[in-house]
């Protein structure tokens, strides 16, 4: 989706009154749904592993980098950085992470040293995107390689030698402190160890988000709204966004272009790194070479899916952070039994087409779909693992392809922008 | 009260005499001879050309002030000077008696000037209240951005100067008056007291000129100063106060509405040489080239863009289409290209239907496209002069057989275009971006001239290019047409059109709506006809 | 007298003179480039390796020494020889302005594919070669093609397509691995070991040493060839380029865009799948996970450094190939060998960064030289000024 290359077949202009927005009650609503859904499929298929506290803290943990890197695209794209190199930066993040926190003997410095090697390789896209007018793609995909080389480099520099550290993986590092909401553990674990439904499904789901989550976690979760106020409420955000959507507007009406794609460019960095840093100091607790394993690009993928928004990339990090938790909680299962989920969630779509917006085809290929997917789901038992891990890229493809239409990205995406080039 | 005309032109051009005019009643007297912006020698130079040469003017305040010239004469040039988009090289430029020097648009703005660009300067995805804060906003507790204050802010401007603007609508809603709108808005949030607009009238219809002209006269009943870039000289005597012609990149005289007509500013634009495009005697065959019926183009929201067209062009004919930009002349030139898709009943090329063909055929069955944009439909600005001579033709002797390409007969025929002509360059491997407009023009002219073509479609072939080749282009259409070339002429350039044209129709809002005979019209009573005013003339 | 270009020319102009100093406009121009931007990334390393506290110079002398001798060599050749095919692979996308980073997923799983395939010896001898490497063109345009037909129906930027499709081969591929074709000989999962009649020879080109060059060192010069001659010499070659350089203008030309996306991304995919076949023919005979991957995105920084070049690109390959196979050597000097990692991206990304530089340079100074030569009296054709009146004998059509 972005504007660099070739522009054929891309829609001449998406129709504008079709702009999705969800109140707070909807969303609540859709979310109640969701669940009522899975505990369905729960009861169902007995995959009790679907909706357990278990699953729901995993879901957290691994959407959280996914997360800070999707952000990472945000605030870079937002301002018409393309950012290919989000993974790059996270790599990078993942090893200045695990470096700090030895380091300093301090998780939270290992967390500061993350942001900062991210950042680095934010500036390196910066220089060349925004000062010397280098293809976004090309820039994006030499720093994947650049930050791969040099975190190897450096491991080996650095950690081989120390006790537990080798070539290609750090010593373990000080872990990190959880917090918790106290006195609601016990009650909510044994709820949900009676497997009644719905009540145990929400008694998991809850546990899993309130019990033993990472201090870090909390603030990767503040950093969501945080962007959101910073890039839709204020004036700096405002100057950023208008960078993306019409460069040379902002520089008629005197805003340092340059600035304010290098800032964004240096911020999407540091997230990214944040993310690696996660990876390394709380997901792992070491840093392991090839440890992001393309989360950079899933997050950039979430970033998509949610529309270049901050409440649907987090949306859609939860979305790829959960089906990769369930690879890890009877992988083969629980996704088996999410096939469930997808054909009834497919059907609901379907009959909320037909009723409620009229649109007869739409409705009969949704509800095709959903009939092709319950049938894979009678015929077969399992899901094979290696499925699994493309959910987040396969999802992505789909959106893509079906919903081009109603995504909006920022319109002077991806292209160089040279001062003075207004007319 | 006596006002002095000046004369700024240092070299020959005729002494106009000087004008006496009384004041209006309305604009106080200490303020109407007060210069508000004053150029002084400003000269400004880019690889290879001269932009602006020793430019002189002085607007008075409170007055609306043109300026009028050619495409390519150096107007927008000297705006982005005045709005510290660009830094000339020489001169001095006062505002309000003192001398300022702008490195960016903010210091511009800073000293009250304002710009409203030819292309909107907005953002479609962000609202107008973003668009127009943008760069100055109002601030609460120093970090988050006031939008109540900004919305009362922009509900006041609206209200006093009557501009009637919503808020909170996204840009991409609105039409083009509305954006218009929005634009002065912008400038008049940030204070500005000297308004620049660009050719403000080239994308508006004609009751939105109208509402325009009114907002104009009620900004300068309020004090501001306005200075009108525009090409359009009908439009510069209905509402300006002074007019400055502009031609090669200097200023030539300022003048009073009152006393100038039409043709009078016409021939200061282009100075003494005026080359005609006049094509008299007629070479009209009765065998009918290109034969359109009932072409409809539509924008994706189901909206006519072209409204069913037809039309028939002879061999040996010149066929004009006349209408003010936006009324579907690209569109149409781009259907019949099968470059964008359309509904069509007939069209055939020398008794073919071509209804179905791909663009490349319709190329080889005899189509030459000299296209609007020239830098992006025309050329490969990256590529050497023979490799532009392929583009297009691609499928064509001499530049290949089978499927190879020729190289060797590709660049001895644009060794031939080059001489033929005269494109001026060293070498045909040079870059085609490395040749001047007019040069990069006659070598397109060349190559959609070469393999006997049945239809030329010239979309502005002169726009943007010098006078010498100018005078060139119109010879090659004029000597191809009497050796029997059907061509269709779209321009926006009313001389250029009467003078070349057989005959003319009018294209308004996607339809024809008025067929004139070039022999016997003004490019006044074209204009009108172009509006939507003089219909049936 | 125009206003083209003003704004790209006018301020890039002055900050270039002083960038570049008075750099004169020729060919070598192009390949400065590159080796300033080598020689930078020679410094940074020399820089690292000082912080490191190594000897910089002694790290390279070894290096050189390493690489030069002859079983080096043709570690260097064999290596270079997949390095190339992928280069090309992106270039042919390159060139239209299509981005194929998917080469990657396209080689892996066409390599999968086709091991399995050649593994059940369905044909024998020869034909089972050519069966391998059709199975393996085949599953790489396929998979290509994906891209291509979303980008030009639904409008899917290739670049996230394929960034998708890299990962979804990298799952489908294990799948068939584990699920389907692997045989599991001890703890390594693999395919089926292509029979020994359907081994590409290896040649004996390098004196000196016992070891074979792969036989695919053909295959690679030949690609080589023609995909020049495809670009520069035939039509198809023209209208790719033309689109790359300027889509709306290629479609006022009469270029099928779309025909031509599907199709370039289906040349890609197809060559792509030929990058695996010297080590899966030449060399290990089998795919199992020891398979060289990433070779996809060595391609792109190579057809980067070569600028899409047939010979840069192959100087390129040789470069990369040198610096990852005598990179061994280092640790002779206690030196860890990722250092080329390091120097390899900071080739890169100065590599790019001083290519737009020239290209800007280069515009900005034509620029210049046509109209200082037309300025000139005895320009070639005709005395006259550019706004100076025409000629009129050179007007008639």
């Amino acid at each position: 989706m972005t504007a660099t290359g070739l522009s054929v077949g891309q829609p001449v202009k998406a129709p504008p009154s079709r702009r999705l927005r969800l109140s707070t009650p909807m969303l609540l609503l859709g979310i109640f749904g969701l669940i009522v859904l899975l505990a369905v499929a729960r009861v169902i298929t007995g995959a009790n592993d679907i909706t357990s506290g278990g699953t729901a803290s995993a879901a957290l943990g691994l959407a959280v980098p996914i997360g800070l890197a999707g952000l990472g695209g945000l605030w870079s794209e937002r301002a018409g950085v393309v950012n290919i190199g989000l993974e790059g930066m996270m790599i990078l993040g993942t090893w200045f992470g695990a470096w700090g926190a030895l380091q300093f003997d301090n998780p939270w410095a290992g967390v500061v040293a993350g942001a900062v090697g991210g950042a680095l390789g934010g500036a390196i896209h910066a220089l060349a995107t925004v000062t010397f007018g280098v293809d976004h793609i090309i820039s994006g995909v030499a720093i994947n390689i650049v930050g791969l080389g040099i975190t190897q480099y450096l491991s080996k520099l650095v950690f081989d030698g120390m006790p537990g550290g080798g070539a290609k993986q750090s010593p373990p590092v000080t872990e990190m402190a959880t917090l918790s909401v106290p006195g609601i553990g016990e009650p909510l674990r044994s709820l949900e160890g009676r497997h009644w439904f719905l009540l145990s499904d929400f008694a998991g789901l809850l546990r899993g988000i309130t019990q033993d989550v990472s201090s870090f976690t909390v603030l990767a979760i503040l950093l969501v709204p945080l962007s959101f106020w910073l890039l839709w409420r204020t004036p700096f955000g405002l100057r950023l966004r208008a960078c993306g959507e019409r460069p040379v507007a902002a520089e008629s009406l005197g805003v340092n272009v340059y600035l304010y794609k290098w800032v964004a460019v240096l911020v999407s960095g540091l997230l990214a790194g944040l993310g690696g840093a996660f990876l390394s100091i709380v997901a792992a607790g070491i840093y392991r070479d090839g440890q992001t394993g393309g989360r950079g690009y899933i997050g950039l993928a979430a970033m998509i899916f949610g529309n270049w928004r901050p409440g649907g990339l987090a949306g859609g990090a939860i979305l790829f952070g959960y089906t990769d938790a369930l690879q890890l909680r009877q992988g083969g299962a629980s996704v088996h039994a999410l096939l469930l989920v997808v054909a009834l969630l497919l059907a609901a779509v379907a009959v909320f087409q037909l009723v409620r917006q009229g649109r007869g085809r739409a409705a009969l290929l949704t509800g095709l779909g959903a009939i092709v997917v319950f049938a894979v789901f009678a015929v077969t038992d399992t899901v094979p693992e290696q499925f699994t891990s493309f959910t987040p890229h396969l999802t992505t493809l789909l959106v893509l392809s079906l919903a081009s239409q109603r995504l909006r990205m920022p319109a002077a995406d991806g292209i160089p922008y040279r001062r003075g080039q207004a007319t | 009260m006596v006002y002095s005309h000046y004369l700024l032109s240092s070299h020959q051009g005729t002494p106009l005499t000087q004008a006496l005019r009384e004041e209006g009643a309305v604009i106080a007297t200490a303020t109407a001879t007060e210069p508000a912006v004053e150029l002084i020698g400003i000269t400004k130079r880019f690889p290879g050309v001269v932009a602006n040469r020793d430019i002189r003017l002085r607007v008075a305040k409170g007055r609306i002030h043109a300026i009028v010239g050619e495409n390519g004469a150096g107007k927008s040039t000297l705006m982005k000077i005045l709005y510290g988009m660009q830094r000339p090289d020489e001169g001095e430029i006062r505002v309000d008696g003192s001398a300022v020097g702008f490195h960016t648009p903010a210091d511009a703005i800073a000293a009250g000037i304002g710009m409203v660009h030819q292309h909107f300067m907005l953002a479609d995805n962000l609202t107008v209240l973003e668009n127009v804060v943008l760069g100055s906003e109002p601030r609460r507790g120093g970090v988050a951005l006031d939008f109540g204050e900004a919305r009362r802010k922009i509900k006041e401007i609206s209200d006093a100067y009557g501009l009637g603007i919503r808020p909170d609508v996204p840009v991409e809603e609105l039409g083009v008056g509305d954006r218009q709108r929005v634009e002065i808005l912008k400038v008049l949030y940030r204070g500005a007291r000297i308004l620049i607009l660009d050719e403000p009238t080239a994308v508006l219809v004609p009751h939105e000129v109208e509402e325009l002209f009114d907002n104009l006269r009620g900004l300068v009943h309020e004090g501001l100063t306005i200075l009108f870039i525009s090409h359009k000289l009908d439009e510069v005597l209905r509402v300006a106060d002074e007019i400055t012609v502009i031609r090669r990149g200097t200023t030539v005289a300022t003048v009073d509405p009152k006393d100038v007509t039409a043709r009078k500013l016409a021939e200061l634009m282009v100075g003494s040489e005026l080359p005609s495009p006049e094509t008299r005697e007629s070479t009209v065959t009765d065998v009918v080239a290109l034969s359109v019926r009932d072409l409809s183009v539509r924008a994706s929201d189901g909206r006519a863009i072209v409204d069913g067209v037809s039309f028939d062009i002879r061999k040996g004919e010149v066929l004009g289409i006349a209408g003010v930009e936006g009324n579907g002349q690209a569109e149409l030139v781009e259907a019949i290209m099968g470059i964008r898709p359309c509904e069509v009943g007939t069209l055939t090329l020398g008794g073919a239907d071509i209804a179905h063909w791909s663009t490349l055929r319709r190329r080889t069955g005899g189509i030459g496209y000299i296209p609007e944009d020239r830098h992006r439909h025309g050329l490969l600005l990256e590529s050497s002069l023979w490799e532009n001579r392929i583009l297009g033709h691609q499928n064509q002797k001499p530049n290949s057989k089978g499927i190879w390409i020729d190289r060797a007969g590709a660049r001895s025929d644009t060794r031939r275009i080059v001489e033929q002509y005269d494109v001026r360059t060293p070498g045909i491997d040079v870059v085609a971006s490395a040749l001047s407009g007019g040069n990069q023009q006659k070598l397109i002219v060349g190559r959609e001239m070469s393999g006997d073509p049945v239809l030329l479609i010239a979309s502005h072939p002169t726009r943007g290019v010098d006078v010498g080749a100018q005078a060139a282009i119109w010879d090659h259409l004029r000597t191809a047409r009497a050796a029997g070339l059907a061509v269709l002429l779209i321009s926006a350039d009313l001389d250029e059109l009467i003078g070349l044209s057989d005959s003319l129709k009018v294209l308004l809002r996607g339809a024809i709506v008025a067929d004139v005979d070039p022999a016997n019209v003004t490019p006044e009573q074209l204009g009108s006809a172009m509006t939507g005013a003089g219909e049936g003339v | 007298m125009t206003e083209r270009d003003h704004g790209t020319g006018a301020g890039m102009g002055t900050f270039l003179d002083r960038m570049l100093g008075r750099v004169r406009l020729g060919g070598w121009l192009a390949v400065a480039a590159p080796v300033i931007a080598i020689a930078f990334a020679a410094l940074i390393t020399s820089v690292v390796l000082l912080v490191a506290g190594k000897a910089p110079l002694e790290a390279f002398n070894a290096l050189a020494q390493y690489g030069t001798r002859p079983p080096t060599m043709v570690l260097i050749l064999n290596t270079a020889v997949g390095y190339y095919i992928s280069a090309l692979a992106v270039a042919i996308g390159f060139r239209m302005n299509l981005f194929n980073i998917g080469v990657d997923g396209q080689y892996r799983l066409a390599a999968v594919v086709a091991a399995s395939f050649g593994g059940a010896a369905l044909l024998p001898g020869v034909l089972n070669i050519i069966a391998v490497v059709v199975v393996a063109m085949a599953v790489g345009a396929l998979w290509a093609a994906i891209a291509g037909l979303l980008k030009v129906t639904r409008g899917v930027s290739e670049v996230i397509s394929t960034i998708m499709l890299n990962a979804i081969a990298t799952g489908l591929g294990s799948w068939l691995i584990s699920d389907h074709f692997g045989v599991l000989t001890g703890n390594d999962i693999a395919t089926r070991p292509i029979p020994d009649d359907a081994h590409v020879p290896g040649m004996p080109l390098i004196a000196g040493t016992a070891q074979l060059v792969n036989g695919f060192l053909v295959l690679a010069v030949v690609l080589g060839v023609a995909y020049y001659v495809l670009l520069n010499r035939t039509r198809f070659g023209f209208e790719l380029r033309a689109t790359g350089q300027s889509e709306p203008a290629a479609v006022a030309s009469g270029v099928g865009v779309k025909k031509m996306v599907v199709v370039t991304m289906i040349m890609s995919g197809a060559v792509a799948g030929l990058i695996g076949m010297p080590e899966l023919l030449g060399q290990s005979f089998k795919y199992s996970n020891n398979f060289p991957a990433g070779l996809g995105f060595t391609g792109i920084a190579i057809a980067l450094l070569g600028r899409n070049n047939p010979v840069g690109m192959a100087i390129g390959a040789l470069l990369w190939s040198f610096l990852d196979n005598s990179s061994n050597t280092l640790q002779l000097l206690d030196i860890s060998k990722e250092i080329v990692a390091i120097m390899q991206g900071v080739i890169i990304l100065s590599v790019i960064i001083a290519y737009e530089l020239v290209h800007r340079y280069r515009n900005v100074a034509e620029q210049r030289r046509v109209s200082r030569q037309l300025a000139a009296p005895p320009g070639p054709p005709g005395p006259a000024g550019p706004s100076a009146p025409p000629a009129p004998e050179g007007a008639r059509a």
